[in-house]
């Protein structure tokens, strides 16, 4: 009769669960990072951070609960620890959202976001304050509820709403500026 | 025609919401009901919707190098099978010898413990076998054909599974029923082998590790990888594709491999 083996440890077993988890995010967790750094050799660091992470506080993770919202946490908290991260929470502490309202003007930024090409929206939102470059990325590109955005964020769903809709007022008045300087450029 | 919305932060804050999916049901219908009204609000929503849509296509931009995905996918994998071997940097970290001592003082603590824990689960297993074998009928799907069997658990359980061939082997199918195992539904089979039965249990993976565990057996491999003997009974068990399989009979070890091999194969 062979004696049974301890074949796989508890921790282990967990391991086999968070590959199958956390590998499919890679992808989408990698350009968010890119995104957030600006850099390909920080948004790896970043990443590989959030993963060594991860999979080192799994067995805390509470099956049931989001386990999506709960890898962009750990990557956004990791980036908000580094370098590039610690001037950006300087702008998330000095800067209220009231203040980051950009100013009114007649035409609808939907409009000019419309009109823009790829390119032009993508320097736009390069150029966004990380807070609100962050929330459009959660919610357009990640598409995540407001619960899931709250959850990654930190912050209260009322926030999310708020953030959300000042963040695009702000991509719109990037766009127009973009807009305008391509035709006074030309 | 200007609508009474027009210029209302509370309404452009309730179209985003539509728009991101974020009304409830009610509050949703009212809206759409107001937008197929209205052409205005319509063609802002519009606006907004292409605003949504540019922003998702300019976000999706950048793409990790598949060298970088390579070696994160590795260590993830290495991690998961060779875990105390592991390239992740804080494991190279570890001196290789506290490692080994470490290892062995948790597999001394945990073998004690979870032996026990897997005696429990056997010991459960092996009532729920001889309570099926002494009732009047063991099995709920009688019959010899997985093809009968596999399909009679469709919506009786929440997982499906494969059944092996048996032509050319001493195994014959006798049927099916649904069983529990610490609140858990899964599948059992039972087995003939030269006037012996064979108990097949197969619960989902999760929902098992999540509630039974603590109070059951170990994590397992994904192969079978001998029977163990509890209770005069053989029993294997392994974990594939999310189930969890357990083998139990009075038979040798033999037949329990054997069977236990059909079903791994049969994936």
């Amino acid at each position: 009769m062979k004696v049974p083996e301890e074949r796989v440890s508890a921790a282990t077993f967990e391991a086999l669960k968070f590959e199958e988890l956390a590998m499919p995010l890679f992808d989408q967790l990698y350009n968010f990072a890119r995104w957030l750094t600006q850099d390909t050799a920080e948004a790896e660091d970043l990443v590989q951070e959030t993963y060594t992470k991860a999979l080192r506080g799994f067995s805390s993770f509470q099956l049931g609960t989001n386990f999506r919202a709960w890898m962009y946490r750990i990557l956004r908290n990791s980036f908000l620890s580094s370098r590039t991260g610690l001037r950006t929470m300087v702008a998330i502490d000095g800067e209220a959202d009231e203040n980051l309202l950009p100013a009114e003007s007649t035409t609808p930024e939907s409009i000019l976001i419309e009109q823009a090409d790829r390119e032009t929206v993508q320097q736009a939102l390069a150029d966004l304050p990380v807070p609100f470059r962050e929330i459009l990325l959660l919610c357009e590109v990640e598409e995540m509820s407001y619960q899931e955005i709250s959850e990654t964020l930190a912050i209260p769903m009322g926030t999310v709403m708020s953030r959300l809709f000042r963040a695009r007022k702000a991509l719109g008045g990037l766009v127009r500026e973009k807009i305008k300087g391509g035709r006074h450029g030309v | 025609m200007a609508c009474e919305h027009w210029g209302s932060k509370e309404y452009a804050d309730r179209l985003s919401a539509y728009l991101d999916g974020e009304l409830d049901p009610a509050e949703a219908r009212a809206l759409g009901a107001h937008l197929r009204e209205c052409a205005a609000c319509a063609a802002n929503a519009l606006e907004q919707v292409q605003m949504k849509r540019s922003v998702q296509l300019a976000g999706k931009r950048y793409s990790p190098r598949p060298e970088f995905r390579n070696r994160i996918a590795k260590a993830a994998s290495t991690s998961s099978k060779r875990r105390p071997k592991s390239s992740w940097q804080w494991q190279i970290l570890a001196v290789p010898a506290l490692a080994v001592l470490i290892i062995s003082l948790a597999v001394n603590f945990y073998g004690g413990r979870e032996s026990a824990r897997r005696q429990h689960v056997y010991s459960e297993l092996a009532d729920l076998h001889v309570s099926a074998l002494a009732s009047a009928t063991p099995v709920d799907v009688v019959s010899t054909d997985r093809h009968t069997v596999k399909p009679w658990f469709q919506g009786k359980i929440p997982f499906s599974f494969n059944l092996p061939e048996l032509q050319g082997t001493d195994f014959t199918l006798l049927g099916g029923r649904v069983t529990y195992l610490a609140q858990t539904p899964g599948a059992h089979l039972i087995y003939q082998v030269r006037k012996h039965e064979i108990s097949v249990f197969i619960f989902q993976d999760r929902a098992f590790e999540a509630r039974t565990l603590e109070h059951g057996g170990e994590g397992t491999a994904s192969a079978p990888s001998g029977p163990v003997s509890a209770l005069s009974f053989n029993v294997e068990n392994w974990t594939q594709n999310g189930l969890r399989y357990f083998v139990l009979g009075d038979v040798g070890a033999n037949d329990i491999e054997a069977l236990s091999k059909l079903l791994h194969d049969a994936h």
